[in-house]
């Protein structure tokens, strides 16, 4: 026996039709896409996280609840693609006006060792008022890598000392509430970072 | 950076799994000790063979493979391989039932599971789902289904929907690879014939080589999501593409070949009925009646 009952063809076929729609509806049912980023609504847990600032105050996610938060991981000394990340977000908070006081770019260090409070601070005073240096010890900071799965790894330290830390380029977007919205990658330009930041103001 | 203790330890720690795994290993562990207590031989590779898919399933969700799996697109796909072909297939082949049926406690042996085993049998949805042509469009179905590249980019960010893409491989493996390979008693009412089995093993090889071969050959790099959260190494994004449809290429497809080996066995052994008797075990349809 190489088929199936004919009988049972149409039925089978329009089972799996069924199947394969139902799926594919599951896979879309989020709305109509409005930003240009990646939409994320849906997809990860509302922020949550216990870290101390520049200023080695303990700081937890209730803080920036009613801002628009920006999350991103990487380190000071990350020679290309912190600085790089960085200055692209300081030119989209500066393309927003006078809505960027609602935003807040939360720079968390892979590298607390080296990132001390001090070295932070100073940091993140390059970019502007908005944008706030984080830190925690490896436990606090892999909660926090673990749950938007974000992954980075430091390399063995050559003869001076140095090592580098691999790190993702997902910069993480929260509305006020907290809840993860909107994942810009590197190919995210500040304009377009800009128009889906004020755009989730608006709605906000 | 992790110590050889973090290796072992689970990634996201998930207690259904822990709990599954050990409920199983310790049902078989119970069933072939009183199996050969009552002086009931089974062969001597069928405990390793469960023990080791279902330890490669633990393996797979539970260590810090998952968190390579989550990180490593070609990691992810082995993680796939092990789940979905290589786990069922050790799984199925140390045709665990009646031991586990034997494992169980008698209460819940005589109230739950040989009247549930009964309704499947006779169940239409299972038949309809264990039909060679459902079962093959399945298989592969899910395999391309959560390699989309905008489905599969959700999966890698949601936990809930990362979770329900691995138990959907591995109990696919196991319902798709028992239909391709427990012999036909075993199977019984289900049975397939074995020519049945040797087409969709083929077509199942042929559908994974074009996907793995499409993934492989193609230039540009279809799962961003790696590059967006962080590889768990450095990695050339499209040679992490090309290791990942390579291992949905080749050794997914060479499966369908161990497959295809395993029913010429079975074939030939059925063949000659007078040389069949080893297998002292009765399947499950026979041993009720004399239980």
């Amino acid at each position: 026996m190489f088929l199936p009952k004919t009988d049972s063809v149409p039925g089978v076929f329009g089972a799996i039709a069924v199947l394969l729609s139902a799926l594919s509806l599951a896979a879309c049912s989020r709305p109509e896409p409005r930003f240009s980023l990646h939409d994320i609504t849906g997809l990860m847990p509302r922020l949550e996280f216990t870290l101390t600032d520049g200023d080695d105050k303990a700081v937890s996610a209730q803080n920036f609840r009613g801002k628009v938060v920006l999350l991103y991981f990487g380190y000071t000394e990350c020679p290309d693609a912190c600085p790089t990340t960085l200055a692209t977000l300081q030119h989209a908070v500066r393309l927003l006006g006078s809505q960027a006081a609602n935003i807040r770019v939360l720079f968390v260090t892979v590298d607390p060792q080296r990132d001390t409070a001090a070295v932070l601070r100073r940091y993140v005073s390059y970019f502007g008022p908005q944008f706030v240096g984080l830190r925690g010890d490896d436990t606090a900071l892999n909660a926090l890598t673990r749950r938007y799965r974000v992954a980075y790894h430091r390399e063995v330290a050559d003869a001076n000392g140095y090592y580098s830390v691999d790190h993702s380029n997902a910069v993480f977007v929260f509305d006020p509430s907290g809840r993860p919205r909107l994942l810009a990658d590197s190919t995210a330009g500040a304009k377009t970072i800009a128009s889906d930041l004020s755009r989730l103001l608006a709605s906000g | 950076m992790p110590s050889p203790i973090q290796y072992l330890l689970p990634w996201d720690f998930s207690p259904t799994v822990l709990l599954i795994c050990s409920l199983f290993a310790i049902t078989y562990a119970r069933g072939a000790h009183l199996l050969k207590r009552q002086g009931i031989a089974q062969a001597a590779w069928r405990s390793p063979a469960f023990f080791a898919g279902l330890g490669l399933d633990y393996a797979a969700l539970q260590t810090y493979f998952d968190y390579l799996s989550q990180h490593m697109f070609w990691v992810h796909r082995l993680q796939h391989l092990v789940l979905h072909h290589v786990a069922p297939v050790l799984l199925v082949a140390a045709a665990p039932l009646e031991v586990l049926r034997h494992g169980s406690p008698r209460w819940l042996r005589d109230r739950v599971l040989d009247p549930v085993a009964r309704q499947v049998a006779a169940s239409g949805i299972v038949r309809f789902v264990q039909s060679p042509f459902v079962a093959l469009l399945l298989f592969v179905g899910l395999i391309y289904y959560w390699l989309i590249p905008s489905v599969h980019f959700a999966a890698m960010l949601d936990a809930h929907r990362y979770v329900l893409m691995n138990w959907s491989m591995a109990a696919d493996g196991i319902l798709f690879w028992w239909l391709m390979l427990a012999t036909r008693r075993r199977q019984g009412g289900l049975a397939v014939g074995y020519g049945s089995r040797i087409l969709v093993l083929c077509l199942a090889a042929l559908l994974q080589i074009v996907l793995g071969a499409y993934i492989t050959l193609h230039r540009t790099v279809l799962f961003d999501v790696y590059g967006i959260c962080g590889r768990a190494w450095q990695l050339s994004p499209l040679v992490d593409q090309q290791l990942g449809g390579l291992t949905t290429w080749i050794p997914a497809a060479m499966m369908s070949g161990v497959g295809v080996i395993v029913v010429l066995h079975h074939l030939m052994h059925d063949a000659k009925p007078a040389s069949r008797g080893g297998g002292a075990i009765p399947a499950a349809g026979e041993s009720r009646s004399a239980a």
